[in-house]
């Protein structure tokens, strides 16, 4: 979920801007040109995945796909997602320009720190603990994005956001346990179709 | 798929020099805001409403953009007047109407729509590559002006990829439904766009490589500043800080 412009406080604002800052140069600090042209093209692909939008039950969600982001990319999702986000903002004003920071915080640091923890499973043989580790990856991301927002709501809005912030959380469940299986199936796709595109499995056994 | 729709058109505003519009865009945003005064904050719509108004943009299309945008704004319009604890002014059964959350929604309400406002009427009528071009001007790293032209460059043959992927499947009879055969044919239509995606990044660079890539694009085309472009930097810089003093 993208905060709009003109919602969050100065101080959440300005942490957010920091903290996306940081991401920024670790990320451009691990890219360099030979993978330009990856992390461009990959985030393009994000960029247009946000705009699938999958049916649950009467209503529709459109995918977010962080999780995978950060098992491909690793810190690098940081740039990745920022680009994203700001064409988003240029183009279709979806989120903003103050809350950019804040924005590609709350998405690519749940990416950067599942992305990690799904490498470390992905070298498993054993089915099942791939498939788990990978449904954790995708859910949790999501979960860890739904409660970021809802913190940056409330310390921005305080207290009188908490039922609004626990709706937002609410609403992540449904999205995270359908990005969770989408994470899994893509994942294992690519294990299956072009193993080399996820680092450190490459000459894993299969 | 419809981006840039407020890119056609031949004011002066079009014309403005990208690094003008992206810094005056970014002052103007962060003043309006970090400002708390509900007044202020209606004075501030002046300046994108001027700015609108001189690049002659269809008034409707830039109203339906705001309303789709407005999503989220609404959302918060649902809890604040409730919630904030306040002076109660109207009361439905349980819950009553609180005067400060009535105005704290107003403000951010106003606000959003101000930036909003100001970001269709500066950086959407200039193309992509024009401010990808002058982010290189104002200090952006290398790297990521870089990442913004190539992932604004394939967007669009991603995006043909796409339709091309959905339209096979549809031949095919596929009806999304909320049942896991759903989930996994879409899996897998992300899966393909993400390894056609990566082998067409490979080959990019290659191509890169055998034209010599140096790190660097050339640019052919410079930037010059106008007397015209310094005049509205100056006056709209000059409006925003009257905002800041004004709280």
């Amino acid at each position: 979920m993208h905060i709009s412009e003109g919602v969050l406080s100065a101080p959440v604002l300005g942490g957010g801007a920091a903290l996306t800052f940081a991401g920024l140069a670790i990320g451009l600090r691990k890219m360099d040109y030979e993978k330009l042209p990856e992390v461009a093209v990959l985030s393009s692909v994000f960029f247009i995945a946000s705009l699938i939008h999958v049916p649950i039950g009467p209503s529709a969600a459109h995918l977010i796909l962080n999780g995978i982001c950060g098992a491909l990319l690793g810190w690098m999702a940081f740039p990745a997602i920022f680009v994203g986000l700001t064409l988003q903002a240029i183009l279709f004003e979806f989120g903003g320009l103050t809350s950019l920071g804040v924005n590609t915080f709350n998405m690519a640091f749940p990416a950067v720190v599942m992305g990690y923890f799904c490498r470390h499973f992905l070298k498993s043989p054993s089915v099942p603990v791939r498939v788990v580790s990978e449904f954790i990856t995708g859910a949790g991301a999501i979960l860890m994005s739904g409660l970021l927002v809802a913190a940056c709501l409330v310390l921005a809005l305080g207290e009188s956001m908490d039922s609004a912030a626990k709706l937002v959380i609410l609403a992540h469940i449904p999205i995270m346990i359908i990005e969770g299986l989408i994470t899994v199936f893509v994942i294992e796709f690519i294990l299956k179709v072009q193993p080399e595109m996820l680092p450190g499995t490459f000459n894993a056994s299969r | 798929m419809q981006v840039e729709e407020f890119v056609l058109g031949n004011s002066w505003v079009h014309r403005l020099d990208p690094r003008v519009k992206i810094v005056v865009t970014l002052v103007f945003s962060v003043v309006v805001a970090l400002n708390s005064h509900l007044e202020v904050t209606a004075i501030s719509m002046i300046l994108p409403f001027a700015l609108i108004i001189c690049a002659r943009l269809d008034f409707g299309k830039v109203m339906l953009r705001l309303a789709i945008v407005n999503g989220f704004i609404l959302f918060l319009w649902l809890f604040l007047p409730f919630t904030t604890p306040g002076e109660t002014v109207y009361s439905i059964g349980p819950l009553s109407i609180q005067k400060e959350g009535v105005y704290q929604a107003l403000l951010i309400t106003l606000k959003s729509n101000s930036i909003i406002l100001m970001v269709i009427a500066l950086l959407s009528t200039s193309r992509i590559f024009t401010l990808v071009h002058a982010m290189s001007h104002l200090w952006v790293p290398d790297k990521l002006v870089h990442l913004f032209f190539f992932c604004f460059r394939y967007i669009h043959v991603i995006h043909e990829e796409y339709h091309r992927l959905v339209n096979a499947m549809k031949m095919r009879g596929f009806k999304p439904k909320t049942n896991m055969h759903t989930y996994r044919a879409y899996s897998y239509l992300v899966g393909m766009l993400l390894i056609r995606s990566f082998n067409r990044s490979k080959r990019i660079l290659q191509a890169m490589k055998c034209r010599g890539f140096k790190r660097r694009f050339y640019i052919l085309h410079h930037y010059e500043m106008k007397r015209f472009d310094y005049a509205l930097a100056g006056s709209s810089l000059a409006f925003s800080i009257l905002l800041m003093v004004a709280r």
